[in-house]
């Protein structure tokens, strides 16, 4: 039998998954916890604590007030030292309130029980407020704010739910860890977003390279109606929502569109599992698992964190060698973002901090084009990468725009297989910027 | 520590270069070069020798004295040129003949258009075609391939196959009495297809293009639809009066074919880059050759067909866009 | 002989005459009336089409203003006073005189005052990494030094200063408005020449609170209002931790640059001072300015850098 996969482009990255046997394990509480206000996609929250206050674990800390926008809770207990802008994992600063952590006081709300509750009680339209207030976000890293997938327009029907258990990035595996370890906790996670959403059919979809997750969910979801587990080709980007759907469900999400466009709402394995813990345990957004891996890192593990907690401390725990490392990423090497400090802090959309080594951080040198096609036959979306990079740096918009710049998810593996070592991406993202201003424009008119 | 590295993702790289990708097709042209040595004898080394090496001093001069850049000979280029040109040319040409062509290659088709990966014309065959039309006589004096003496000197000259059956016909022989003339179809494909270098052993050459294929360096679409078309267009002609249009398999395996299906059409610079694109690019090719050589004033016609369509490429990319992602909405099943 | 030939004759000379008609009704029908003195105020013009009049080019320049009818508004850049007092007496009309402007780069950012905090490998295209990061210094409101303005200058009036890692504006700039537009971060400004060539600006454009700013950069504007207490003429203003003087109420007196404790505020083209006697004991130790460099280098060494750099 052909395992699924998406149809177009694709490439296959080596693995790397070094981290893939250790067990998730518990992080020390830090001394100082930050937590940036734009941890999230869309409009930052504000902060509702000051100076001086006293905070429980738990306990809401800023409010995301707009649409697109999610609340912030402290992961820790003790006193806000500071509200102020701190270089976060952005590359920018941001506001971020500054909590010195006293102890380990929990609110008193949240069921730390480890037992597993499997019924939910709640109604559909209680579950999203429990989501909405709980401060979930999309954990593959997006960090788009959970609730508002699942405020379904009118006219719109959700056939499916999809849940993303790819893990297409190498060296990442919390997902991966997450699955094997709290297998019974994410499927119950999983009915209660079915009940949400009132469907009656939800797929997770997980690569083959990881058929003991494959396995270990097989078994028990059999124990519960409508969840089906799918074997997928490995091959990168399959964790994109638009390829993952394709790969599954053979629909394809026209440009511009999102995935209720084909009946579906996609969520990854991580926002399952907290998903159970916000609905069962009333247990808001405040942990999650980070794999810190690389080749200068002595011992990669995954471990369950405190959001907040300085990155430098995951580093130094895992025995990475800073002397040997030229270039720390937040997440996968693919999509990630590198830090210009490692005193940033984790935060809900850190899925990996992978650290690469000198001889590696630095790109192969720029050359002419050869115009080998490359770049052609990988891209996911069916575009032209070096033909929209071309176009965005001389300022084409409107070209760029038919060229259907706006479809591009940024997967990078243009640039990946570049022969040539062009910036392609990062011209195509000037692109996708310049043309993004001039849709705005347009519509202002 | 040192500072921290920072760039836009994704922050590592597959490992392939424009180094690798042409000193495969070199490693790939390797058995029909040495296979033209063993045929053509010292003549074919001395005229590979001083293709390569002509090709690459004029790519240093060139880049280094008016370009005003540093020069990029070990990206091996420069040196696929060199052996293509020498494929495309008969063992006995002299040394000068050679080095002209090098340079109209070099020095016109490519660095005039601003160096490697802007060129529009694929630079050996410019080379070859200047040369063609420049000096008819040195450039259509083919040597025989000696059987007794393989490594003889001074080979006698004679027409190739396809230049016979072209002979022939013109003077309205019947197809039977011409194809006794040549050599069978198993000879010509194993290796005794008198002509240029790298026309010599249509096997080898298929060879090399598997070894491409297999490393990723090229791609199905070029070679397959210019082989389906060559073979589907001059069957066609075939069926309808074999006694006036040669088998397609005589098509396939004489002259410049195999050479050009796999090491000159699929010449990255210069071939469409959409999959879509490298089919038409490549059904068109076959096409323009077969007009060529059943109606042209040419024997042979696959390097003025690979130009042709060289030359449409701009507009072949911009007709034949990939398939986009979602373009349509398949529900269900 | 004949007919033939008279008959050809005829023939070619009567479809002469009678597409001569046609032609002349169809000019006739479709002239387009245009003012002379548009093609005369075009020929005065610089012909440079840089747009910094804000129209699309020298004719459409010429073409506005001769059918508005004033010279309000009209100001060509390039041309500067000289230019519009000449055109003035063509037209018939009062030309707008306008104090001559030159593009100012507000950012001090330079390697040496701003250290850098990491190293960047990828696009150097200043629209592209404003978006990524902050810039080398971990400073997002200041200088790339990516060189977009230099780019877009028309008038060889900007070049890179390879040890500042900073554009320099040289003095034939004709404020075009072309770098103040290209530059992603709005650093560039356009401000009056002032009398002599003398200026004083503020020469930091970050918002952030004082200990912040000056986390990054040496030279920041803390936002002190030390500025704005000694000035006389209410031309300096603290917005968001950043002064701003208004060049229309400088008076050039000069006294904001002595109290300013981060070196902040640049004075161009003024004598150098004398050193004072010491009456002001806590007058902190000025610090190396690039100020100085950019005189020098914009004075005597531009010829010799761009002689090197066309090597």
């Amino acid at each position: 039998m052909g395992l699924l996969t998406f149809k177009i482009g694709g490439i296959h990255p080596l693995e790397n998954k070094m981290s893939a046997q250790a067990a998730i394990e518990e992080f020390p509480l830090p001394t100082k916890a930050v937590f940036p206000l734009s941890q999230h996609l869309g409009v930052p929250a504000k902060a509702l604590v000051k100076r001086g206050d006293t905070v429980k674990v738990g306990q809401i800390i800023a409010k995301g007030e707009a649409f697109i926008s999610a609340d912030i809770h402290s992961s820790v207990s003790g006193k806000v030292a500071k509200v102020e802008p701190v270089l976060d994992s952005s590359g920018f600063r941001r506001e971020s309130v500054i909590i010195d952590v006293e102890g380990d006081e929990w609110d008193e709300s949240i069921d730390r029980s480890p037992e597993i509750i499997k019924e939910c009680k709640l109604e559909s339209s209680e579950i999203v407020k429990r989501i909405h207030a709980c401060g979930i976000v999309g954990m593959g890293g997006a960090t788009f704010p959970t609730q508002v997938k699942y405020m379904v327009p009118q006219g719109k029907t959700v056939e499916y739910l999809i849940i993303n258990g790819v893990e297409c990035e190498p060296y990442l595996t919390s997902d991966h860890r997450l699955m094997l370890e709290k297998g019974e906790e994410l499927i119950i996670g999983i009915t209660i977003m079915m009940k949400s959403l009132k469907v009656d059919k939800a797929i997770i979809g997980i690569e083959n390279n990881k058929p003991d997750a494959i396995a270990h969910l097989s078994k028990i979801a059999a124990n519960y109606k409508g969840i089906s587990v799918v074997s997928l080709k490995v091959q990168y980007p399959q964790g994109g929502e638009k390829q993952l759907i394709d790969a599954v469900l053979k629909r394809q999400i026209p440009s511009g569109k999102l995935p209720i466009e084909v009946g579906c709402v996609v969520n990854n394995v991580g926002t399952a599992f907290a998903i159970y813990e916000a609905v069962q345990k009333n247990k808001p957004l405040i942990e999650r698992i980070v794999t810190v891996t690389g080749k200068t890192v002595s011992k990669p593990s995954n471990y369950k964190v405190r959001i907040g907690t300085p990155i430098i401390s995951l580093i130094e725990k895992a025995g990475g060698n800073m002397e040997s490392t030229g270039k720390v990423i937040n997440g996968g090497p693919m999509m990630g973002k590198s830090l210009i400090t490692v005193d940033a802090a984790v935060t809900k959309g850190t899925s990996g901090i992978l650290l690469i080594e000198n001889e590696k951080s630095k790109r192969i040198p720029i050359l002419n084009c050869i115009r080998c096609g490359k770049c052609t036959s990988v891209c996911p979306m069916g575009l032209e990468p070096h033909l929209l990079s071309i176009i965005s740096v001389n300022g084409m918009n409107e070209r760029t725009e038919k060229e259907r710049v706006m479809d591009c998810i940024e997967c990078g593996s243009c640039v990946y297989t570049c022969p040539s070592g062009r910036p392609l991406l990062d011209n195509i993202r000037l692109g996708k910027r310049n043309v993004g201003i001039m849709i705005r424009n347009r519509s202002k008119k | 520590m040192g500072l921290l590295t920072v760039s836009g993702s994704p922050h590592i790289h597959g490992g392939l270069s424009v180094k690798k990708l042409m000193w495969g097709v070199v490693i790939a042209m390797l058995p029909a070069m040495l296979a033209s040595f063993y045929f053509f004898g010292l003549g074919a080394l001395k005229v590979t020798v001083v293709a390569v090496l002509s090709a690459l001093i004029f790519e240093y001069l060139i880049s280094k004295f008016i370009l005003k850049q540093q020069p990029q000979l070990q990206d091996g280029s420069a040196v696929i040129t060199g052996v293509l040109l020498a494929f495309n040319v008969p063992s006995n040409l002299p040394c000068w003949i050679i080095i002209i062509g090098a340079l109209v290659s070099i020095g016109i088709a490519k660095m005039s258009f601003g160096g490697i990966g802007k060129n529009i014309f694929n630079p050996a065959l410019v080379g070859r075609v200047f040369l063609l039309i420049s000096f008819p006589v040195q450039m259509t004096s083919w040597p025989v391939v000696d059987k007794a003496f393989p490594m003889g000197l001074d080979a006698i000259t004679g027409p190739t196959p396809l230049g016979i059956v072209k002979e022939g016909l013109k003077n309205g022989e019947p197809m039977s009495d011409l194809m006794n003339q040549v050599p069978s179809y198993t000879q010509l494909f194993l290796g005794q297809n008198g002509g240029s270098l790298g026309e010599v052993s249509a096997l080898l050459l298929l060879l090399g293009g598997l070894y491409m294929l297999y490393r990723k360096i090229i791609t199905w679409h070029i070679p397959i639809s210019f082989m389906g078309s060559v073979l589907i267009f001059s069957g066609i002609f075939w069926l309808i009066d074999p006694q006036m249009y040669v088998n397609p398999l005589f098509h396939l395996v004489t002259g410049g074919m195999m050479l050009g299906i796999f090491f000159m059409a699929t010449d990255m610079v210069t071939s469409p880059m959409t999959p879509r694109g490298q089919i038409v690019f490549g059904a068109g090719v076959g096409i323009i050759t077969i007009i060529i050589r059943n109606w042209g004033a040419y024997p042979e016609g696959v390097s003025f067909a690979i130009l042709i369509m060289n030359a449409l490429v701009p507009h072949i990319n911009n007709f034949f866009k990939p398939i986009r992602f979602g373009k349509e909405i398949k529900n269900g099943k | 002989m004949d007919s033939s030939i008279i008959n050809a004759i005829i023939t070619m000379s009567a479809i002469g005459v009678v597409s001569a008609i046609i032609l002349f009704f169809i000019a006739q029908k479709f002239k387009v009336i245009e003012d002379p003195r548009i093609d005369i105020v075009e020929e005065a013009l610089p012909k440079a089409n840089c747009g910094g009049c804000g129209y699309a080019g020298c004719r459409a320049f010429a073409e506005g203003m001769v059918k508005a009818g004033t010279m309000e508004g009209f100001f060509c850049p390039v041309g500067g006073n000289d230019l519009m007092k000449s055109l003035g007496p063509l037209l018939g009309l009062i030309p707008e005189e306008k104090a001559p402007q030159i593009a100012v780069l507000r950012c001090n950012g330079s390697i040496k005052n701003s250290i850098p905090k990491f190293e960047y490998d990828g696009d150097h295209t200043c629209s592209f990494t404003t978006n990524l990061t902050a810039g080398l210094g971990g400073c997002q409101f200041g200088c790339l030094g990516g060189g977009e303005c230099v780019d877009a200058c028309n008038f060889d009036a900007m070049y890179m200063d390879p040890i500042t890692n900073l554009p320099v504006v040289k003095d034939n700039c004709v404020a075009c408005n072309a770098c103040v537009l290209a530059c992603p971060r709005n650093i560039l400004e356009l401000r009056n020449r002032g009398p002599k060539d003398k200026r004083i600006y503020v020469a930091c454009m970050n918002e952030e609170k004082g200990p912040l700013a000056k986390l990054n950069c040496t030279v920041a504007c803390i936002g002190c209002n030390a500025c704005v207490k000694v000035c006389n003429f209410d031309a300096i203003h603290v917005n968001n931790f950043l002064a701003y003087i208004d060049y229309e109420k400088c008076t050039l007196c000069r006294k904001c640059v002595e109290v300013c404790p981060t070196d902040a505020i640049h004075e161009i083209n003024f004598k150098p001072r004398v050193p004072k006697v010491e009456t002001e004991k806590n007058t902190p130790q000025p610090k190396e300015k690039l100020l100085v460099v950019e005189k020098e280098i914009s004075k005597s060494d531009t010829a010799e850098f761009e002689a090197s750099s066309n090597n």
